[in-house]
């Protein structure tokens, strides 16, 4: 009892020690460029759906010229505004990241952070190049629903980008709880995610023809309950803690307002939309904040995940070799 | 869980997303590498010589396609998202005037054997004024070649959306040429859209035989040249869907057949 009670210290020390290893000088330049990348993603998302929901992929024919052009403007009519904007704005986040990814590799101390935004670098070029393919296969699903997953992907790796440069980030010395409950907080966060996760692909699936709906509204009753219990968990035993504290609050307000979201959009699209001779504005309006509002809940539920791992680690007992185990050794 | 343990299954987490994501966009570019790659203008067929029909024995089929039912009304389009298209605002999805039910496909869908015939050498011409479509509804033979025109003082997009046949898009400016296709593959009720203009929609219909027609805002139709024989008449329409008809031709005959559709069921 006495050997786990010393692990137990020994892991609470070390732990404070470890999440405060480097000492990081607070950049502010470099924040507010990562938390620009995350709002000009956040635009992104909404000018994707914006293409999706007015059926607009295809107005520009060719990739990655947009008729036969690389940088000529086409009038911004029809299908055309949808489409070419979306492009134009993806443009620029392509070169935000690279020079965010450049800055982080300057700036930053922590080599997992250089690596990070390299790898936010890697994702944008890939989520280009499969824009692209869905341009040139004529909008297959799986591409399509690919690009819509991988837009969620960046944009939570912006703002956990965002998040790691962030004041309170580098200069907090946080503070930690053990989590004794089974399933751990942090446990129901990753699961959390995974559902988030899965529930973006058959989403973007049934957006983009390639599965019925009724998969996508199914699994939200899945989705509500997993994310209402971790948030439910956060806020009824970590309420002291802020850091956790406000992402699950955020969750939760989100969880509710997507569910509405959904069911509207289930209505405009799905019931009252099935025979429409156009993509109607209800239609539209709905469906695209459902997909935006859909991005902040799986960003909002990386940064609870992030913040618990932080805050809230899981105690847990080391195994020790039989000899260490024998008091007599002592 | 330790610290370590904590990144590395959030890593492990992201990184397989990014392999499912990765997964959909391989499923997704084999799947269609199954579809024919070779070049519009490519694709059409050897053609056998046409099987001899005596012109003096020939029958006509000919009648009226009737909407059996309360007329709907036709859905309003908005085009107010592009100047250039200042067309009739009214959608084609299901067309009565009077009773009678335009834009039926009317055509021999099985009787016909192995005879062959010959692609007529003129193009089928399909417009874009108004922002629409003329015609709403488009028969061809397979092989034969597609003109298409734009007539509008905007740019749309051609993007038909076969099932057998191959797919493609192109962009046609105001008084560009006229682009010039065919399809190789019989198919039905084939949609083509512009994705400029969302509600600009319209269907081609490629056969093996001459025998075919689309119905007027009358509801009219007429097939001509027909050899004696028994046949099996198909009238397909966009939303109503597909209803068969026996039909026995004697030589010289002109013989009416006439059809009805019922609203569609929600």
């Amino acid at each position: 009892m006495a050997a786990r009670f010393r692990l137990l210290l020994s892991f609470l020390t070390r732990g404070g020690t470890t999440l405060k290893s480097i000492s990081i000088a607070y950049n502010r330049g470099h924040h507010r460029f990562a938390v620009v990348l995350a709002c000009w993603t956040f635009l992104l998302i909404i000018a994707g759906a914006l293409v999706t929901s007015n059926d607009a992929g295809l107005s520009v024919p060719d990739w990655p010229t947009s008729f036969g052009s690389w940088y000529k403007i086409p009038k911004l009519v029809g299908g055309i505004k949808f489409e070419h904007t979306h492009r134009m704005i993806a443009q620029v986040a392509g070169l935000l990241t690279i020079v965010l990814a450049v800055w982080t590799w300057r700036v930053e101390k922590r080599r997992w952070m250089r690596l990070l935004g390299f790898a936010a670098l890697g994702t944008v070029v890939a989520q280009g190049v499969l824009g692209g393919l869905t341009v040139l296969f004529y909008l297959p699903p799986a591409v399509s629903s690919a690009h819509a997953a991988l837009a969620q992907t960046f944009f939570c790796i912006a703002v956990v980008l965002a998040l790691f440069t962030a004041q309170k980030w580098v200069e907090e010395q946080p503070r930690v709880e053990l989590d004794q409950r089974r399933p751990s907080l942090f446990t129901l966060t990753l699961l959390s995610i995974f559902v988030l996760y899965v529930q973006l692909v058959l989403g973007a699936m049934f957006r983009h023809h390639g599965l019925s709906w009724w998969p996508h509204v199914v699994h939200a009753v899945v989705v509500s309950f997993v994310l209402a219990w971790t948030s439910v968990r956060a806020l009824t035993v970590y309420p002291q803690i802020e850091a956790v504290r406000r992402p699950a609050v955020l969750m939760l307000g989100l969880v509710i307002t997507q569910l509405c979201l959904g069911f509207a959009a289930f209505l405009t699209r799905v019931m009252w939309g099935r025979d429409a001779v156009q993509p109607e504005l209800p239609m539209v309006i709905s469906t695209v904040a459902h997909v935006a509002t859909g991005a902040l809940l799986l960003a909002t539920t990386v940064i609870l995940a992030i913040q618990v791992w932080r805050h809230v680690p899981v105690a847990f007992e080391e195994s020790l070799p039989q000899v260490q185990r024998d008091p007599s050794v002592a | 869980m330790n610290k370590k343990t904590g990144w590395a299954t959030l890593t492990i987490s992201m990184l397989a997303m990014l392999a499912l994501c990765a997964l959909l966009a391989l499923a997704a570019c084999s799947k269609k590498e199954e579809a024919p790659a070779a070049s519009p203008m490519a694709e059409a067929p050897a053609q056998p010589a046409a099987t001899p029909i005596d012109p003096a024995t020939v029958a006509s089929v000919s009648g009226t396609v009737k909407f059996d039912g309360a007329a709907p009304k036709a859905a309003k389009i908005d085009m107010s998202q592009d100047p250039g298209c200042k067309g009739m605002n009214a959608a084609e999805n299901v067309v009565v005037s009077g009773g009678n039910l335009a834009n039926v496909f009317v055509y021999v869908k099985d009787g016909l054997g192995s005879r062959t015939f010959d692609v007529p050498k003129d193009p089928v011409v399909l417009e874009q004024s108004g922002c629409q479509y003329h015609p709403h509804v488009l028969g061809v033979m397979a092989g034969q070649t597609v003109q298409i025109k734009n007539g509008d003082p905007t740019t749309h997009n051609i993007h038909p959306t076969p099932k057998d046949n191959r797919e493609w898009n192109e962009s046609q400016p105001p008084q560009a040429a006229p682009i010039e296709k065919n399809f190789a593959r019989e198919e039905i009720m084939l949609p083509v859209k512009c994705n400029q203009h969302p509600w600009m929609k319209m269907y081609v219909n490629v056969v093996k035989s001459p025998f075919y027609a689309v119905t007027g805002k009358d509801g009219k139709y007429e097939i001509k040249g027909l050899p004696p024989g028994d046949y099996t008449l198909a009238f397909v329409h966009e939303k109503l869907g597909e209803q068969d008809q026996k039909v026995t031709v004697a030589a010289k005959e002109a013989k009416t057949v006439d059809q009805s559709f019922k609203p569609a069921a929600d």
